[in-house]
């Protein structure tokens, strides 16, 4: 019961100071992470570090971070036999089934956005940085937001 | 000072009738906006698209002749049901009203789906991003005062392909993707802009335009065979075809119809056929992109899959890509009126910090020269391509014919609904002139700036005194920036 309170009382903490991070901090930079265009038009972000985020967070951290985005988004895109069926009944029903039945794409995207709210919750908001998500970028960038250290008070 | 009376003026022409060119009118504008519905990303949306239903449709700007299809469409079958349909199912078989019914229903349906689905339109960048890009250029490449064309080289399966920077966008574009110049809008997987349809094919909707061709070429052949054997059946026994077209000339006029689209749209299906199996856009197989046209050898196209099924089934049964313009969300309240308030309160200095100060090129403009020694509190902010919280800005809510309207008619979101007056008109043809001098040749024929505030139109003023221009103004280059790019 302990237990459980204090976790709550941590995640409530969490929440708490990704709010603090958007309401009061001030946005001291923004760091672009890019499409990589590799292995075609499928949705794929760079894993490079870029170099501001060196004093802010682990590299290996970040690296997972991206890996495990751009796995979801090679979910969502992935062509076999279940996105096959989808298509092949929406095409028999006149694509009208898009009116009514969530998309898998969509399903993953909604995936998505929980896990860059997890990843915000847990790692970046408490080192004084904020992942948007890049559907509200139109999967162009992975915008990273750099908030001043006044609140955390680790100094710039 | 006289140009500042000018601006502060302007906006207030908008609002209200009578003009008060006093400071705290702006303010209390700007607490009202505050109060009022927070607007929803498709009625500032950039492009030249224009939305119903409140964001669910969307149509491209020139509908085209979409009118037309659709008149034809509907004509030529009602014609044939009406008809020729009661005679052929005495004679033959009540299976061919039951066909055509089905193919009509597919070509409408797949029709209307193509012309108001989103096309995968991209948004435009960021003012932020823009900047950022700006700067891995910058301190990349020349820093001459016209840069030359930006492109970027990525390999795609072992080809290398070139990415072009997009100067309305403000981004590189991503592979395949193309700038339509009567949406004004970069679409992804660009194929063509159909008039036919009224809209711009991309990636998604092109299934829904390859269905609708397919099923309207087998509901033209069909229509036109059902036809011929009607008028084959009525003229037989020696009466000949002119009494079988004196009985029924309503299939005469189907016949005519028919005969001559069916060629077209067979042919049509037939291409984009041939597109769909080599994984190519139309656009690329006009410009030669990977036949080796353009002179360079063994360009084979890095997106094909290598055989047809997989080719056909990636294009027309791959998973749906969401939209990426989100038409029905609302554009952020939060930053843009803390904003105009930070604006409102402390006019002379800059409003935004993190923006590149050390902007070039394009991004002077002698407007804006203007425009800093005199930030009014009058002056609202200047639409950003893709930035939501910069184009909610008083003058335009304060417009009461640029209310949103939640009925399902036509909602043009362009906001140059107030009849100009005079200075704005001129400010509007000098506004096309910068335009159409550093667009280089993009062949804009749009009005002038019609999604940006005519009230910042007006407040880029003949300068009387010029002044030099700033490439260290720091407070709004982002946002000029997207306002120089549309002149």
């Amino acid at each position: 019961m302990n237990e459980t309170t204090v976790q709550l009382n941590d995640k409530t903490a969490r929440t708490h100071i990704l709010q603090d991070l958007q309401h009061q901090a001030a946005i001291a930079s923004k760091v672009y992470v890019q499409r990589d265009y590799n292995s075609g038009t499928i949705c794929k972000f760079q894993t490079k570090f870029p170099s501001e985020l060196e004093s802010r967070v682990d590299k290996q951290q970040f690296e997972e971070t991206m890996q495990t985005l751009n796995n979801l988004y090679a979910e969502a895109e992935k062509i076999g036999g279940k996105s096959y069926l989808e298509g092949c009944l929406a095409c028999m029903t006149a694509y009208t089934i898009f009116l009514c039945m969530e998309t898998h794409y969509e399903k993953v995207l909604k995936k998505i956005a929980r896990f860059i709210k997890e990843q915000n919750e847990k790692i970046y908001a408490p080192l004084g940085l904020l992942l948007t998500d890049p559907i509200e970028r139109g999967l162009r960038v992975v915008e990273i937001t750099i908030f001043e250290d006044r609140s955390i008070g680790f100094g710039r | 000072m006289n140009n500042c009376e000018y601006q502060q003026i302007d906006p207030q022409a908008l609002s209200t009738p009578i003009p008060t060119p006093t400071l705290p009118q702006p303010t209390v504008v700007v607490e009202k906006e505050k109060r009022e519905k927070a607007r929803k990303k498709w009625e500032v949306f950039p492009g030249k698209n224009r939305f119903y239903c409140d964001g669910r449709i969307i149509v491209a700007g020139q509908s085209g002749v979409l009118p037309l299809t659709i008149g034809l469409i509907l004509v030529t079958t009602g014609l044939f049901f009406v008809f020729d349909c009661p005679f052929l199912v005495k004679h033959l078989t009540v299976f061919i009203p039951a066909i055509g019914g089905v193919l009509f229903v597919f070509v409408v349906i797949s029709l209307l789906q193509t012309s108001f689905t989103d096309p995968g339109i991209l948004p435009r960048a960021t003012p932020d991003e823009a900047a950022d890009i700006e700067r891995q250029i910058d301190s990349s490449g020349s820093s001459s005062y016209r840069p030359p064309p930006r492109t970027k080289e990525v390999m795609i399966n072992q080809q290398v392909v070139k990415l072009k920077y997009c100067f309305t966008c403000k981004m590189f574009r991503p592979p395949r993707t193309s700038h339509c110049s009567l949406c004004d809008n970069c679409v992804e997987r660009f194929d063509h802009h159909c008039p036919w349809v009224g809209n711009c094919v991309g990636k998604r909707n092109y299934r829904f335009f390859y269905t609708f061709i397919v099923s309207l070429s087998f509901l033209t052949a069909f229509i036109f065979g059902c036809v011929a054997t009607h008028l084959a059946l009525r003229a037989q026994g020696g009466r000949g075809l002119m009494f079988a077209l004196q009985e029924s000339p309503a299939s005469a006029v189907e016949l005519v119809i028919c005969f001559f689209s069916v060629w077209s749209i067979l042919g049509l299906s037939g291409f984009h056929t041939y597109l769909v199996a080599s994984n190519l856009t139309t656009n690329e197989d006009i410009k030669g992109s990977w036949s080796g046209k353009s002179g360079a050898e063994d360009t084979v196209n890095p997106y094909s899959y290598n055989t047809i099924i997989t080719n056909c089934c990636s294009v027309l049964c791959g998973p749906m890509p969401p939209s990426l313009i989100d038409r029905r969300g609302f554009v952020p309240v939060e930053a843009s009126s803390q904003t105009s308030a930070t604006e409102m309160e402390l006019p002379m200095l800059p409003v935004k910090k993190e923006t590149n100060v050390c902007a070039q090129g394009t991004k002077d403009l002698l407007g804006s020269a203007s425009r800093s020694p005199c930030p009014t509190t009058g002056k609202p902010q200047p639409v950003a391509a893709a930035d939501p919280a910069v184009t909610f800005n008083p003058a335009l809510i304060s417009d009461p014919a640029a209310m949103p309207s939640l009925t399902c008619g036509g909602r043009h979101h362009s906001h140059t609904t107030s009849p100009p007056d005079e200075p704005r008109h001129h400010h509007h043809h000098h506004n096309r002139h910068h335009r159409t001098r550093s667009r280089r040749g993009r062949g804009s024929k749009r009005p002038a700036l019609h999604i940006s505030n005519p009230a910042y139109n007006a407040s880029l003023s003949p300068p009387s005194s010029p002044g030099p221009r700033p490439s260290h103004t720091g407070a709004r280059d982002p946002r000029r920036d997207s306002i120089v790019a549309l002149h």
